[in-house]
């Protein structure tokens, strides 16, 4: 018989307050309150809404993780608020834990946040089957277990935005479709049903939007608490962009293609080699700094590099084992 | 005690950009009395990019690496983020996927190699939390750094996937609240400084597509560790050191505020509270000048 029981622990919630018709600038509220091991985070929203402050601002509906409504952060960490325990936080956390919306900048009032800019891009994927279905088909389209396992778990996004908000470039470039409608594209780009294949990676591959302004901090793949992996499906799409031929040459496809090259050559990379086999006749426009590393000692000719040892094998390897053909 | 022995896989920014990392390693494991066996058979690790374009071969590239260390039946270390995620995620793979190892082994055995999956790799600074430990590293500061605020900067690929990293050492990290070079420091006799940034990207890897978002972010982290009242930054990856550390003026203009802070690599930080001169540790190597030594 299970012996579980419950424990209580005191915790203080610093919790993000803000109405965007009333608040000039967000503030923190604090809210001491006696939490037990039993409870969830959405259970703390409820309490500070129905025993502190009624005007108190969430999202939540399905309280099963599956309808995405009630992600919020915890002490920088996107969560699901009906699912993460509370003593998980408390442990991970300690007994101060910070309660604020997915986006600071986005929100509207408390948890709530405006979300169109998550949806935009979401729509911007084509995030659906592009098919040339008879409306009265002779057969079934039937998608073997084989194929149905190359979609990696894709399809397990519930859209909560937690993975969206918590890439860094997002905030910065909004251009950038993110991680969610990657991993959204990524699911029927991996669809062999799917006819709009090449079109939608076109789009993934133009630059400042797509797939090459990923800076692989794995922010995603922290965030997302269901375990799609995001940027397992961004890699994924971006050796796709090689193996069907909708690569272009650009300075982050020859930035990726030139390790091949400097491997096969060196073993080790040519620093500098790189960059002017990635920017080209554009390279001119790091000169300035790299004036300033030769006066540190920080750049090698590419005479004076030390190739590694036994690099005959690595020259074998990179023949016998190169799979992409751009 | 035993001596401690490792595999020491360098990266290629150790023999290039960032000489002063490899000469501040070197430094600090005779100090600490570490022996380093150079895997100077060792390719580059992709960095990321190689295993955007072709995955095959940089599993095999890396499990090339991983082979080598096993030779020599030692624990890997590195002493690079970016090298140690793609290392430690093609032993994830390959150790979790027996068909993958065998496609794999049957290429490295057309160059008499063999990856068998025995040697564990590890970021020289979880080696020495996790095998030296930070009580002992207290004992042999001879030169605390207790004038100094320092902040942390921890780089993505040592922290996340959180997941995998926590395979690799047994000091668990929170990727949200990470511990190990903040407890570092406090070994040091320094202060760590606490500021937002200090677990999030440095923008490094989209440098050449990029350049707009990689100057914010790091402009972003180096003004986050001056609003924190930093001395100076610290860091155990030298891309991150890269880009924090040589062109602040491009950080500058991105983010509209002229940010610039002496920034240490990991290994210098703990060589100068263990004695270690400048010029050992190579100080002389930095852009942003280190002039508080």
């Amino acid at each position: 018989m299970s012996t579980n029981t419950i424990t209580t622990q005191k915790v203080n919630f610093k919790v993000f307050r803000f109405n965007a018709d009333e608040d000039y600038l967000p503030y923190y509220e604090d809210y001491n309150m006696e939490v037990t091991s039993e409870e969830v985070v959405l259970d703390i929203l409820n309490r500070i809404k129905w025993d502190h402050d009624g005007s108190f601002s969430y999202r939540r509906s399905c309280r099963h993780g599956i309808c995405g409504a009630c992600a919020i952060k915890v002490n920088g960490r996107s969560t699901l608020a009906c699912k993460e325990s509370m003593k998980d936080m408390v442990d991970l956390f300690g007994s101060e834990l910070i309660i604020e919306p997915l986006s600071k900048k986005r929100a509207v009032k408390d948890m709530i946040i405006d979300k169109g800019d998550f949806w935009e891009k979401h729509d911007a994927i084509h995030p659906y089957l592009i098919s040339d279905v008879h409306e009265n088909p002779e057969h079934e389209h039937i998608v073997t277990p084989a194929e149905a396992e190359e979609l990696n778990d894709a399809d397990l996004c519930i859209q909560c935005g937690a993975c969206h908000y918590a890439c860094p470039v997002v905030e910065i470039n909004e251009d950038f479709f993110g991680p969610a409608a990657f991993a959204k594209a990524y699911r029927f780009e991996a669809d062999v049903r799917d006819d709009a294949h090449d079109e939608r990676l076109q789009e993934l591959h133009q630059e400042k939007q797509g797939l090459w302004d990923c800076v692989k901090c794995f922010e995603c793949a922290e965030a997302c608490p269901k375990d799609v992996n995001p940027i397992d499906k961004i890699t994924k799409l971006h050796q796709m962009l090689f193996q069907e031929g909708v690569a272009t040459s650009n300075v982050a496809t020859r930035h990726a293609v030139g390790f091949k090259h400097s491997i096969a050559k060196n073993g080790v990379l040519d620093e500098g080699g790189m960059v002017l086999y990635s920017e080209r006749a554009a390279v001119v426009k790091h000169i300035p700094l790299a004036l300033k590393m030769f006066r540190k000692g920080k750049i090698v000719p590419p005479w004076g590099i030390t190739k590694s040892e036994n690099l005959d094998e690595i020259q074998k390897l990179v023949k016998s084992s190169s799979t992409a053909k751009f | 005690m035993e001596k401690l022995k490792y595999a020491l896989f360098t990266g290629c920014t150790a023999k290039q950009s960032t000489p002063e990392q490899m000469m501040s390693t070197l430094a600090v494991a005779d100090k600490l009395g570490i022996e380093l066996v150079e895997l100077t058979e060792a390719s580059c690790c992709g960095a990321s990019h190689l295993q955007d374009y072709d995955d095959f071969l940089s599993l095999v590239l890396n499990a090339r690496n991983i082979a080598y260390a096993e030779k020599h039946g030692l624990t890997m270390v590195t002493i690079c983020n970016t090298c140690q995620l793609n290392t430690a995620m093609t032993k994830h793979r390959l150790d979790n996927n027996e068909e993958l190892k065998a496609r794999v082994n049957e290429k490295l055995g057309e160059v008499g190699l063999n990856y068998k999956g025995t040697s564990q790799i590890t970021h020289f600074l979880y080696a020495i939390i996790d095998d030296i430990g930070l009580d002992k590293v207290k004992e042999m500061v001879v030169t605390p750094l207790s004038q100094f605020n320092i902040a942390p900067f921890y780089g993505c690929h040592n922290i996340r996937p959180s997941e995998l990293q926590n395979e690799t050492h047994k000091t668990a990290e929170n990727p949200y609240n990470p511990r190990s070079l903040d407890d570092l420091i406090i070994a040091c006799g320094g202060t760590s400084v606490d500021y937002e940034e200090k677990n999030k990207c440095c923008g490094f890897h989209v440098e050449l597509q990029a350049p707009h978002t990689s100057a914010v972010l790091a402009g972003n982290a180096v003004a986050g560790a001056m609003d924190g009242n930093a001395d100076w930054m610290v860091t155990p990856c030298p891309l991150c050191h890269l880009k924090l550390d040589t062109q602040t003026d491009h950080l500058s203009a991105a983010i509209g505020r002229d940010v610039a802070l002496p920034v240490l690599h990991m290994q210098q930080m703990l060589g100068l509270a263990l004695g270690c001169s400048k010029e050992e540790l190579g100080l002389q190597h930095h852009v942003e000048k280190v002039d508080f030594v």
